[in-house]
């Protein structure tokens, strides 16, 4: 009776514990795989521990070169996206203009449309253009669809932005570029942050859009989804696990910064 | 440049502001003397909080000019006048700690140690242990001194502040009228204060004037706008009014011979706006605790030279320091008389027959062309005006 009344008052964290596991399942296998020592070409089965794929990475050939590619062009594609649409939400939160509600709504279709129907008319653009395919043309791509995301993002932050707040800093005699600098970029800042980092995860893993606009160059999708049609190298699962370890750690490291400033604050 | 009395702190002339059809403001002129307490007083949506935006720069005037201690500023944007605000909800940077807000002024006029006067400040509004909190871990009467340190430590030639006190609750708004009163008084800056609070105006400002739909109804101090409104707006608006209709019987003489349903009353000629014409209409205001109540019986002790009206009382509230009645009177429904509770009188009850009199001289006349509710049912919103 007893038991039974502790697995009730503890049901949520059961609930939560089997879908933490069920998110989780996959990249602890990917992780374990990463030590394994595979009978041929395929990573499917354990055979025996070893640390060669950790040790060299960059064994398979072109893996390395098109995950430099990928991050290449993920950076370049948030930076662009960023500032793009940080100046397309400021302009469509703050002004009015004739088009301004047909251009928010134009900015979300990339979002709603099938990414493959983008990525089809997009090389049909690119093709009728005579724009011969490669890195400008995923960037490019990238970018296109990266920039509803900033601007969803930035837009919801600037419009709940209280517009005193500006003027109260005109009124403390701060010039209308200080103000910008001081006071209005800082409070749209996480706005624009969660902006960049989904542009940088969605290009980061495009596949879709990019197999129809590369050409011949190869990002580190393609490359994945190449390899595993003739063998999967252990060096992928490395690749996997590594990005895993940094996103967790770049999170825990967010939540180790505002936990100290708060109990700053606090003392 | 214009050149103007050095003791005019702000001078607004045929100042105005239309947003299309809407007129917010019309032309007006106004001008406060340098070290004043000075209120602009007003229902929502009269523009008030307009006129006070225009001083700011963060509104344009249509037509107009705005001076500050004889300078024009009106083509001057809002960071170069030497004028600062506190917002209504204070607009405190929610990213920057209390120390910061109150710094950001001196930071943006180049200024690099600032720490002096910013700890001074926070000695004067008595927040100096919570520097360096953020604004959303103040409560509200504390952000309202952030707000008013913030704008204070610039030393400006006017301080506008905008319902500042409409977001406390009574009692925290009774503590920081004394208090900002006392920081006025101390720093002597020109104060410009907006509310529709009428007793927070007349409890803090040396002038009050009192707005209505774009215009400035009276000006004065609040005394004299309390004891002589010149519209019924104002008689209604600050205070509670009774206002009776009369006609006039004869006005050769200083005093007024009116009648009001068979009663007769008596004003004195000067106090009353406008002139006097025999034959015509006009109101007789008086103050619910001018009347004094005596029960019908008693009529015979009411001393010779008291305006006197019959009535009978239909509603009474003890609220401790007085009592409220409501009177039906053949010269007017609904009279309300208050009566300080010093020696409290069993006979009057509702339902009782009572003569309501008064000292002539504490009646006031005014034009019987007026709207006769004119201020009693305004919006007194926390909005926008």
């Amino acid at each position: 009776m007893r038991l039974f009344t502790w697995v009730r008052r503890h049901l949520v964290v059961f609930a939560g514990l089997l879908t933490l596991g069920y998110l989780l399942l996959p990249n602890v296998i990917v992780t374990v795989f990463s030590f394994n020592k595979p009978n041929g070409r395929f990573n499917y089965q354990w055979q025996r521990f070893s640390t060669d794929a950790w040790t060299h990475p960059c064994d398979v050939a072109d893996l390395c070169g098109s995950l430099s590619l990928s991050l290449r062009i993920a950076v370049w594609a948030t930076l662009g996206a960023t500032v793009l649409g940080t100046l397309i939400a400021f302009a469509l939160a703050r002004y009015r203009f004739s088009g301004r509600s047909s251009a928010g709504t134009l900015i979300f279709l990339p979002m709603a449309m099938p990414e493959v129907v983008m990525a089809a008319s997009l090389a049909t653009l690119f093709l009728n253009m005579g724009v011969s395919f490669g890195f400008w043309t995923i960037l490019i791509a990238h970018i296109t669809f990266c920039l509803s995301f900033v601007v969803t993002a930035v837009k919801a932050r600037v419009m709940s932005m209280d517009p005193r707040l500006e003027q109260a800093a005109q009124d403390l005699y701060a010039t209308p570029a200080q103000t910008f600098w001081r006071i209005t970029l800082p409070i749209a800042a996480p706005g624009i942050a969660a902006g960049a980092l989904l542009s940088f995860a969605l290009s980061f893993d495009d596949f879709v859009i990019t197999n129809f606009n590369a050409g011949s160059t190869v990002t580190f999708p393609m490359f994945v989804w190449g390899a595993a049609q003739r063998g999967t190298p252990v060096q992928i699962n490395v690749i996997g696990t590594a990005m895993f370890a940094v996103a967790v750690l770049c999170v825990l490291a967010g939540q180790l910064v505002g936990r100290r400033q708060k109990n700053r604050r606090r003392s | 440049m214009t050149a103007t009395a050095p003791s005019t702190g702000v001078r607004l002339s045929g100042i105005s502001k239309r947003y299309g059809t809407f007129t917010a403001v019309h032309p007006l002129d106004l001008s406060v003397p340098a070290g004043s307490f000075f209120a602009l007083l007003g229902a929502s949506g009269c523009g008030k909080t307009t006129t006070l935006r225009m001083i700011a720069g963060l509104e344009n005037p249509s037509t107009g000019t705005v001076e500050l201690d004889g300078t024009d500023v009106t083509a001057l944007p809002p960071h170069k006048r030497p004028v600062n605000t506190v917002f209504q909800s204070y607009a405190l940077f929610p990213h920057l700690d209390v120390y910061e807000n109150i710094a950001f002024g001196l930071r943006r006029r180049g200024l690099k140690s600032v720490r002096k006067q910013v700890e001074d400040m926070l000695e004067l509004v008595q927040l100096g242990d919570l520097a360096r909190r953020k604004p959303q871990q103040l409560s509200g009467g504390q952000q309202q001194r952030v707000a008013v340190a913030r704008a204070l430590i610039n030393h400006p030639q006017v301080l506008l502040l905008d319902e500042p006190l409409g977001a406390l609750d009574l009692k925290l708004r009774r503590q920081m009228q004394l208090e900002l009163k006392r920081i006025q008084t101390e720093v002597g800056i020109t104060f410009i204060h907006v509310t529709h609070d009428q007793e927070e105006a007349m409890a803090m400002a040396d002038t009050v004037a009192v707005m209505n739909d774009g215009r400035i109804e009276q000006l004065g101090a609040p005394a004299d706008l309390y004891e002589q409104p010149r519209t019924t707006f104002v008689a209604n608006f600050l205070g509670t009014s009774n206002l009776i209709t009369a006609e006039v019987l004869d006005a050769s003489g200083d005093e007024l011979a009116l009648r009001a349903a068979d009663t007769k009353l008596t004003l004195p000629a000067k106090r009353c706006t406008g002139t006097a014409r025999v034959g015509e209409k006009l109101l007789i205001g008086i103050r619910p605790e001018k009347i004094t109540l005596t029960p019908a019986e008693d009529a015979g002790t009411v001393p010779e030279g008291r305006n006197r009206v019959t009535g009978r009382i239909t509603e009474s509230s003890f609220t401790g320091v007085s009592t409220q009645y409501l009177i039906d009177s053949p010269v007017a429904p609904g009279l309300a008389v208050y009566q300080q509770n010093i020696e409290r009188d069993s006979r009057l009850a509702p339902g009782a027959e009572v003569v309501l009199h008064w000292n002539p001289g504490h009646g006031f006349g005014l034009d019987a062309a007026q709207r006769i509710e004119a201020g009693t049912d305004v919006d007194l919103g926390e909005g926008p005006s």
